[in-house]
């Protein structure tokens, strides 16, 4: 209880951290009722894919019927934005918790036991990382078959091994201390010497990191998406909106700017997601900072 | 008086890494064939400067690190150690020899076997700023080792906890709290709250007070003692104040590059020393007394590094009483008089 108290009361210290705590918020919010802000319409199976009005390709300004107007395609923009943000949630989270959780493990078991089993791993890393992320991760799409789920496995290959890197770091800092070997001097066992004392005092820089990862997550999630390989046709993705409006970023000669909506909205949601998740990277690292005076 | 703790010709090197492959080079040979008994009840002070091996024995002796060669027995019959030394001798590797070294000798336990032998044996380490896990709230730490040996569970575990907090003078107030808002005395009655945990028998301190100040020392001592009092407890301590060892240990060994050069009464070794190094190291004592004057013995030459020690006695050449005899032969422990053992060939 006091533990959130000062959770909160470090939040609130720093504008900036709140920022970012507001930002996630309205994210999470428009997430959870997307259903209330967007309702499907009536008939359609699948909610996550935007409603269209209209098969020709020239967007259409924000009118009643289509408060933020229509992208290419006459996909409808609002729609699209408030479900692209369950997408994006759900890309984020799961690629990054199975990040984490790879490299936790791995980067435990390298960097505890240490050995040949560390050498194995970290070799193991060295191979991945040696590849263009964006080129891996664009390969494996392609591999896989165009879709989210690609994607997303995509991006937890390219990813875990700067997370299986920095948390083996952290664990060769952390085995060495004083309480480590205090543990084991009690009779405890190599999992638990791990899970109750290196490990909570070795995770934060990966969590820390995590947090300010995830935006780069959403992020390169778009990219895929901007690039073909994401998300089927019509999906509700941010960067499948960011791919529609490319043909429309510069309008006729007489009003370059005629087609803003389609470019811009989609591209404010992004910004404003990754920029929610680094203020708040930032708070985390703030609130997770060790020994923080506690009192 | 029967023995708990007996070691025998106990070695620790530590290998030093070189080359492209990172193959063994050589090896820091931080205990080198130390025999030692530890009589129940006592309270033996380990003595001996900076790196001399003092923590790597206590270390390897609670089996937090393998020995690389050497026996350690902990609370065995004496039939028993004499049997495997009687096979030894024989030279013969038979498969009794090994089976009753596996069931009797700590070295060769498997990690399981060494997790539960904490249970009767613990460790307090020298720097209490570091040896408490800063995530942990007290109530955790102090309960850890019940939790990890199964001794109690539920409700019985923070009785128990604030009872052993009491003990060591602590309020159970403060259990939730995490160590960082403790200070060093408190934080050092702490770690041995957690050591006293499971009951053990026998507890190794590696210089618990010297990272305290001189009042908080005081009062570290006198609980020792009188959790020693309570409890039965055998206490290996470690120290290189040797005006401490002189006032609460029953029996002091010295240790001199890996080696154990004297062991006696504090009596005895702080006002008769036979070992050339005891009586050097007890003459550089500085003596809260500016009228008492001490002949100072200054040594010539460094202490030899642990890596390359000398051939022969290890303090040959620093000792003025040395001959060609020492520079070639090791010299054993030998009993001189009642208790006391000096490994020298001339003692004083």
């Amino acid at each position: 209880m006091s533990d959130w108290r000062f959770t909160a009361r470090q939040l609130a210290k720093n504008p900036l951290s709140l920022t970012g705590v507001v930002i996630i918020a309205i994210f999470i919010i428009i997430a959870i009722f997307a259903p209330l802000i967007a309702p499907t319409p009536a008939g359609q199976l699948n909610s996550y894919m935007i409603p269209r009005d209209g098969y020709w390709a020239e967007p259409q300004p924000p009118s009643a019927a289509h408060i933020l107007g229509t992208t290419q395609g006459q996909y409808d923009i609002f729609y699209g934005v408030v479900w692209g943000a369950r997408s994006a949630f759900r890309v984020a989270l799961v690629v990054m918790s199975i990040t984490l959780l790879i490299g936790i493990v791995l980067g435990s078991l390298a960097g505890y036991f240490g050995g040949v089993l560390d050498e194995i791993l970290m070799r193991i890393t060295d191979i991945f990382l040696a590849f263009p992320w964006l080129i891996l991760a664009m390969a494996l799409v392609v591999v896989l078959g165009p879709g989210l789920k690609s994607v997303m496995i995509a991006l937890i290959v390219v990813w875990w091994p700067s997370y299986a890197r920095l948390i083996r770091g952290d664990i060769l800092q952390v085995r060495e201390e004083d309480y480590v070997e205090a543990a084991r001097g009690l009779g405890a066992s190599s999992g638990r010497v791990i899970i109750r004392h290196v490990l909570p005092n070795a995770i934060y820089p990966a969590l820390i990191m995590a947090s300010l990862d995830i935006g780069a997550v959403v992020l390169s999630a778009a990219a895929l998406s901007f690039l073909g390989l994401g998300a089927p046709e019509g999906y509700a993705d941010w960067g499948q909106m960011t791919q529609f409006a490319q043909n429309w970023i510069v309008g006729p000669l007489d009003n370059p700017l005629k087609y803003w909506y389609a470019v811009i909205i989609p591209g404010l949601f992004i910004l404003f997601f990754v920029l929610g998740w680094n203020l708040l990277g930032d708070a985390f690292r703030d609130i997770f900072d060790p020994r923080l005076a506690r009192r | 008086m029967d023995t708990l703790v007996d070691i025998r010709r106990l070695k620790k090197h530590f290998p030093i890494l070189g080359g492209v492959l990172r193959r063994p080079v050589g090896a820091v040979k931080a205990v080198d064939g130390v025999s030692l008994a530890i009589k129940r009840g006592q309270w033996l002070g380990l003595v001996g400067e900076s790196g001399c091996g003092k923590t790597t024995l206590a270390k390897t002796l609670i089996r937090l690190w393998k020995p690389t060669s050497g026996h350690i027995y902990f609370d065995v019959p004496d039939v028993v150690k004499a049997e495997i030394e009687m096979l030894e001798s024989q030279d013969k590797n038979g498969s009794k020899l090994n089976s009753l070294l596996k069931e009797n000798d700590l070295g060769t336990f498997s990690s399981s076997r060494v997790r539960s032998f904490h249970r009767r044996a613990q460790l307090v380490h020298q720097d209490p700023f570091t040896s408490l896990n800063p995530r942990m709230k007290i109530k955790n730490i102090v309960a850890e080792p019940l939790k990890i040996h199964h001794v109690l569970s539920g409700h019985a575990v923070e009785t128990a906890v604030e009872e052993l907090l009491d003990k060591v003078g602590l309020s159970s107030g403060q259990l939730e709290r995490y160590p960082h808002q403790f200070s060093g005395g408190q934080r050092q009655r702490i770690a041995i709250a957690r050591a006293l945990a499971t009951k053990p028998e026998f507890i190794a301190f590696d210089e618990p007070t010297s990272a305290l100040d001189v009042s908080v020392q005081a009062q570290i001592l006198n609980l020792l003692k009188d959790l020693k009092r309570e409890f039965g407890l055998t206490y290996l301590y470690i120290t290189h104040e040797l005006l401490i060892a002189e006032s609460v240990c029953d029996y002091i060994a010295v240790m001199y590059v890996g080696k154990v050069v004297e062991m006696g009464k504090p009596e005895e070794i702080f006002h008769t020393p036979r070992h050339p190094y005891s009586q050097s190291l007890i003459a550089a004592t500085p003596v809260p007394d500016p009228t008492r004057r001490v002949g100072r013995i200054v040594l010539p030459g460094e202490v030899p590094s642990p890596a390359n020690p000398p051939p022969g006695c290890h303090f040959n050449p620093r000792c003025s009483r040395a001959s060609d005899e020492c520079r070639e032969f090791e010299p054993e422990l030998k009993l001189i008089s009642n208790d006391h053992y000096v490994a020298c060939f001339y003692p004083l």
